[in-house]
């Protein structure tokens, strides 16, 4: 096809252009002094437009991305995801796992020099759980004694558990052990904002010019919808090993565009892909275009206190019937990995998730025992069942809700589709408008099951969208928050996704996987399961 | 002509209140809030939200809250942006995007009118069917197919132009959006000059003009085309003002941060202080080009008054 | 397909009788070459739309899971390298080894082997994909453990490729017609019907009248569209009628301002004033004089607004008022084709033809009709 031709036209000249840039920078090279030539800029596409840079008001990923470069939390990610010091050199935790004490590193600077203090944390955590504040993610940092009554306004702020012991030591006491509480803290929530900027211009810190940030870059320029410019901030501890001088972030929501911006040469990177073109992508880009395992499910809510959708061996037939790899492979063309588990294997304090045990069934077996287990039911060919599928309008929510009617057809069930637009979407889903199958999707905020497995317990309003009520399930959940070892506390998660998986309250059909476009260009981003690449651990050549 | 354009300015403050008021209860009684989205907020931290923005209000003291505040020149918090005013947003984007509308609104004029023209005169010769195959073509092809496949042969194949990104004004990032806009309305204008340039052509007046040979055919043209401008001009007010406006499918693919894509990602979001915003601007815009509009009637054909 | 004799001998016939204003134009459409070429094209498509996806082997909803996205051809599928890959693929789930195999003719012979008891089901893997059928188990050994499996390959033509979930494309363009064609007709008659009375009316009294009528618009033009379409949404779930009542909600606007400003220059024409100097009342005027002098720019703009109103159709799809999954619509399959602009051309290059094509020959007839309307060349 023509644009084929035109595409391969495009990689060349994208090379040729290259090579003419680096004849370009050999010759003037020796003329000039290294410090002129160094300014390294990073272009950097950003899925979508940051509705605030207070991290305590934030709560979507590519917010994080942006405050990740901005701050420096007390833990943070390094280039492969894994938690190590930030502004905390060290920690420790009492025996009963409620009490954490960190020492703060003595260099830790703000981009206008002020040293960062325990009382900066301090002052941090109180001004989340603010009501006033309208912090959307603050129940992230409940677990922290008193957030939560402190949130609701139901006591103040200084009565949470969080203590400036010294200038360099923070004690953070807990309601109860949370095992994955350092993990909690590499949430955008728990960066530290410079008291002295909010006091002196409220809630116009943020704005370039007054923002004072103390990670490894600082804010020059903040224009919605068309990017945000970062420079290098010279405070930082670390400075000395940050290697690009300067990062744009550019919202990428059309992902169509960003593809074109990238094979441009206007992008380094994007941390999104067309999923509709990812066959020509992969032609293309090569190891340019990455996807990586990623922590979070694609799924199908049902109805489970509805009539036709209540017995059980309804819900194990519809999700038996779904042929999951044909899914990811052609429909998501290898973006997404089949799911037979509400937890996405990989995830912290956890082993193996709880497959569904027609996981290795071939799918005519699983076929035949749907058909049977919905006559069991009482549906057959005179009886049949109807399904209406709702989903948010996307091209391909869409083409997978077309599959899987596909595929529920053998089993004599009609399928309709009703889609709408994102937010009457999920405003249906939580005012408990009734529906039959939904269309869902969740990303884990921190890495363990509790983050998944709380999304069906019976008193979670909000997201609960099946009105799933059993109490053996309940009463699990209940234990495994209690308990603090860790491996007894994997074996009751466990047991409870065992529950959740025969039940079904919903069908876990995709675990997502992150797609990036990274040129070649730029060295350090690796792939990890959290999807978070600082821009400090990387470096830019050519 | 003063008192009538004192009347019908005058006469736009009760358009815009009916306006704003229709709107903001057509909101409201959709589904859905400005933080109810994908992601469920937490109970609690939803009160927040909807005490801080006065949303736990009753409906009529909300509408009150936002009229006083109006008054005062207040267009209120975005609730998506929440670093922003709306005030502020608008005043960031909306220069954008007059600047590039109002360069895809000359571009148009000029050639649509020159086209149809062309088409006209030369009527069912081949640079008329030319002109019918660009008007056609720049109808049936959608802005959200013209934009990726310019960018895909200028940008990335040709690598003449960049892909998208405002580049703070500068000229070359311009160069496909203004296109893109305009060429829809290029065939407009084409296929209305052409039109009623015909009919024109056609009429009494002209034709007797013709029969005694006394005018040149240039003269004839002008003529012509000033009673042909009328359908176009009448096309042409709503049309300014949205092209003006901006484009939520231009401004989204080539990453430009105008006010177009407010006023339907505005909607999709539920900023209702954001879309109320845009739609203050565009009743603006459209009552401003329609008096304009009005004005040149009289301005094309003398015979049209107004009393 | 005029044929110029016969034209010519009513021509005669018809300047006998004398000509009502009808028989008139419709001797001059007649007589337009593109015009009729256009309105005969026209009528292929419709008629194609209407029956072309009864008389398609493929139906508009078959998903063929092995044909995912495959480019526009004119020869069958499948392609002969296709065959092993999803032979393999087929028989990957049913866990047997696969020994020789060859293609002879529209049969494939295979010999396969397993360590376990051989299911005699197996078939059932091969009929699945679409690329075979009639599977069938021979030759069993005694053990049960290798045996020959035939399968006769099944030839499909996709003349204009296949969708994102392997649905023939063509079949949904043809299908798709029937509702953008039908909304783009209806829906521009319905917005052309009030936009002209609306427009005529205003400026024909003017005045205040014309003042309060225009304000109005204004603030039609005014609100935002967007909710009002989901409100129709939730308030009245989906279906057909609701579709046009979006549209014309809109469309009209913009042709009842046109059609004033035209009325504001004709009513002060000679014509008009001796009209109302002979007593003729405001009907007969504005049906009489008003009207049928508006006609040109109402014609053309009428031919520009059915493809706007088709394109409109899909954002009222992606709000969910538009058709739903697996109907569709030129314009959705035109927004589907434009995300699939990289890799799979053919799903916006073939929709887009057919609304180009039912555009040229809707402009071409607006011109025949706008000439032969005319009232100045009568």
């Amino acid at each position: 096809m023509t644009t084929d031709i035109a595409l391969d036209g495009g990689c060349r000249r994208l090379a040729l252009r290259t090579a003419v840039m680096a004849a370009v920078l050999a010759f003037a090279g020796p003329l000039m002094a290294p410090s002129a030539l160094a300014e390294v800029v990073y272009h950097r596409g950003n899925t979508g437009e940051p509705e605030t840079l207070d991290q305590h008001k934030t709560s979507t990923t590519y917010e994080g991305h942006i405050l990740r470069d901005l701050y420096e939390g007390l833990v943070v990610y390094d280039a492969a995801a894994n938690v190590v010091p930030g502004v905390a050199e060290s920690w420790t935790v009492s025996d009963d796992g409620t009490v954490y004490t960190f020492n703060l590193r003595s260099d830790a600077k703000w981009s206008n020099g002020d040293p960062v203090t325990a009382e900066d944390f301090v002052y941090s955590f109180q001004r989340i759980m603010t009501p006033e504040t309208g912090a959307k993610y603050a129940n992230i940092l409940y677990p922290i004694r008193g957030a939560e009554a402190a949130n609701t306004g139901d006591a103040g702020v200084d009565a949470m558990g969080v203590r400036a012991v010294d200038a360099t030591t923070l004690e953070i006491t807990l309601e109860s052990p949370t095992p994955y509480f350092i993990e909690l803290l590499t949430h955008q929530t728990g960066l530290p904002v410079h008291k002295g900027s909010i006091d002196e211009h409220g809630a116009e810190f943020v704005r370039p010019g007054n923002l004072v940030s103390n990670g490894a870059y600082a804010l020059a320029e903040s224009v919605p919808n068309s990017h945000i410019k970062m420079v290098k901030n010279a405070n930082f501890h670390d400075a000395a090993n940050v290697q690009i001088d300067t990062v744009f972030f550019y919202p990428t929501e059309d992902r169509g565009a960003a593809l074109r911006r990238f094979q441009a040469g206007e992008l380094h990177s994007n941390n999104d892909a067309p999923t509709e073109q990812i066959a020509t992508i992969k032609e293309q880009l090569g190891d340019q275009f990455r996807v990586a395992p990623f922590l979070g499910t694609y799924y199908y809510a049902v109805k489970a206190d509805k009539e036709k959708l209540a017995d059980v061996r309804v819900r194990q037939a519809l999700s038996m019937a779904i042929d999951r790899q044909f899914l990811a492979e052609e429909i998501w063309a290898d973006t997404m990995v089949a799911g037979y588990s509400f937890v996405p294997p990989g995830i912290g304090n956890y082993g193996e998730p709880a497959y569904a045990d027609y996981k290795d069934m071939s799918m005519i077996d699983r076929e035949d025992k749907a058909i049977a287990l919905l006559a069991e039911a009482g549906y057959s060919p005179d009886n049949p069942l109807t399904i209406e599928i709702r989903y948010n309008t996307s091209e391909n929510h869409k083409n997978t809700a077309l599959a899987i009617a596909d595929m529920w057809k053998p089993l004599g069930v009609t399928v309709e589709l009703l889609n709408t637009d994102v937010s009457t979407h999920y405003a249906h889903l939580r005012d408990k408008g009734d529906f039959d199958v939904a269309r869902a999707g969740w990303i884990g905020d921190y890495s363990d099951p509790q983050n998944f497995l709380f999304m069906v317990e019976s008193d979670n309003d909000g997201f609960n969208y099946a009105n799933y009520n059993n109490p053996d399930y309940d009463a699990l959940m209940d234990a495994a928050a209690a308990e603090t070892d860790l491996q007894k506390r994997a074996e009751i998660l466990f047991q409870a996704e065992t529950i959740f998986m025969r039940d079904l309250p919903f069908i876990p059909i995709l675990y997502y996987g992150s797609m990036s476009m990274v040129s070649d260009k730029l060295i350090g981003w690796e792939d990890n399961i959290q999807n978070v690449h600082a821009t400090r651990w990387m470096r830019i050549e050519g | 002509m003063y008192s009538y354009v004192f009347r019908r300015v005058f006469s736009a403050l009760p358009t815009l209140f009916v306006v704003i008021t229709i709107s903001f209860f057509l909101m409201r009684v959709a589904p859905g809030g400005p933080f109810n989205l994908e992601r469920p907020l937490e109970a609690k931290v939803m009160e927040n939200l909807m005490r801080i923005y006065n949303l736990d209000k009753p409906l009529w003291e909300q509408y009150a809250i936002y009229l006083y505040n109006l008054f005062q020149g207040d267009l209120g918090p975005s609730y998506f942006f929440r670093d922003f005013s709306v005030a502020e947003l608008i005043a960031q984007g909306l220069p954008i995007s007059v600047q590039l509308g109002g360069l895809a609104l000359l571009l148009a004029l000029t050639i649509g009118c020159g086209l149809g023209v062309i088409g006209a005169i030369k009527q069912n010769q081949p640079a008329d069917f030319g002109v019918i195959a660009l008007a056609t073509i720049g109808i049936t092809i959608p802005n959200f197919v013209v934009a990726p496949v310019l960018t895909l042969f200028l940008a990335v194949h040709f690598d003449i132009l960049p892909a998208g990104g405002w580049g703070d004004g500068a000229l070359a990032n311009k160069v496909l959006p203004v296109l893109t806009l305009a060429l829809p309305q290029v065939a407009v204008i084409a296929r209305l000059t052409r039109g009623s340039m015909i009919e024109a052509l056609h009429s009494h007046h002209i034709r007797t003009a013709r029969a005694y040979g006394l005018p040149g055919r240039v003269v004839v043209v002008r003529h012509a085309l000033r009673s042909a401008l009328l359908p176009v001009v009448s096309y042409m007010g709503p049309a300014a003002a949205a092209l003006l406006t901006g484009s939520v499918v231009v401004e989204t693919i080539f990453g430009i941060p105008g006010i177009g894509r407010y006023f339907v990602q505005g909607a999709l979001n539920r900023d209702y202080t954001l879309v109320m915003g845009t739609v203050i601007v565009i009743a603006v815009f459209v009552v401003l080009f329609n008096l304009i509009v009005d004005l040149l009637y009289s301005l094309l054909d003398p015979r049209v008054r107004y009393d | 397909m005029t044929d110029a004799s016969v034209t010519a001998q009513s021509n005669g016939a018809v300047a006998q009788e004398g000509r009502s204003l009808w028989q008139d134009a419709m001797r001059r459409l007649r007589a337009n070459r593109p015009a009729v070429a256009s309105i005969v094209i026209l009528i292929l498509i419709t008629i194609a739309c209407v029956l072309g996806p009864t008389l398609s082997p493929h139906t508009f909803d078959a998903v063929y899971r092995d044909y995912v996205k495959v480019p526009a051809s004119l020869s069958s599928y499948p392609r002969d390298e296709q065959i092993e890959p999803a032979m393999r693929t087929a028989l990957r789930r049913a866990r047997v080894e696969i020994g020789e195999w060859t293609v002879e003719d529209d049969r494939i012979p295979i010999v396969i082997t397993s360590t376990r008891e051989i299911d005699p089901r197996l078939n059932r893997y091969l009929d699945r994909a679409a690329l075979f059928e009639n599977a069938q188990v021979l030759d069993l050994s005694d053990d049960k453990r290798s045996a020959r499996l035939v399968a006769d390959i099944t030839r499909l033509y996709f003349f204009f490729g296949t969708d994102a979930n392997g649905r023939d494309l063509m079949t949904r363009i043809l299908k798709a017609g029937q509702i953008s064609l039908s909304i783009g007709l209806l829906a521009t008659v319905v917005a052309l019907s009030i936009g002209v009375a609306y427009g005529a009316a205003a400026g024909y009294f003017g005045g205040r009248i014309d003042s309060y009528m225009m304000r109005f618009v204004d603030i039609l033009y005014s609100l935002p569209y967007t909710f009002f379409v989901i409100l129709l949404v939730v308030f009245f779930g989906r279906n057909f009628v609701l579709m046009f009542i979006a549209v014309g909600a809109i469309e009209w606007l913009d042709m009842a301002r046109i059609v004033r400003g035209q009325t504001l220059s004709i009513k002060r024409q000679e014509y008009v004033h001796a009209a109302q100097a002979m007593g003729v009342g405001t009907r007969g005027i504005l049906s009489r004089h008003i009207v049928p002098n508006l006609l040109g720019p109402v014609v053309i703009y009428m031919t520009l607004m059915v493809p706007k109103v088709i394109l409109l159709e899909s954002f009222l799809s992606f709000l969910g008022l538009g058709v739903q999954e697996p109907l569709s619509s030129w314009g959705v399959l035109i927004a589907e084709g434009s995300r699939n602009l990289q890799g799979a051309t053919w799903m916006l290059i073939y929709p887009a033809l057919f609304l180009t094509t039912t555009l040229f020959c809707l402009n071409f007839i607006g011109d025949g009709l706008r000439d032969a309307l005319d009232p100045k060349d009568r």
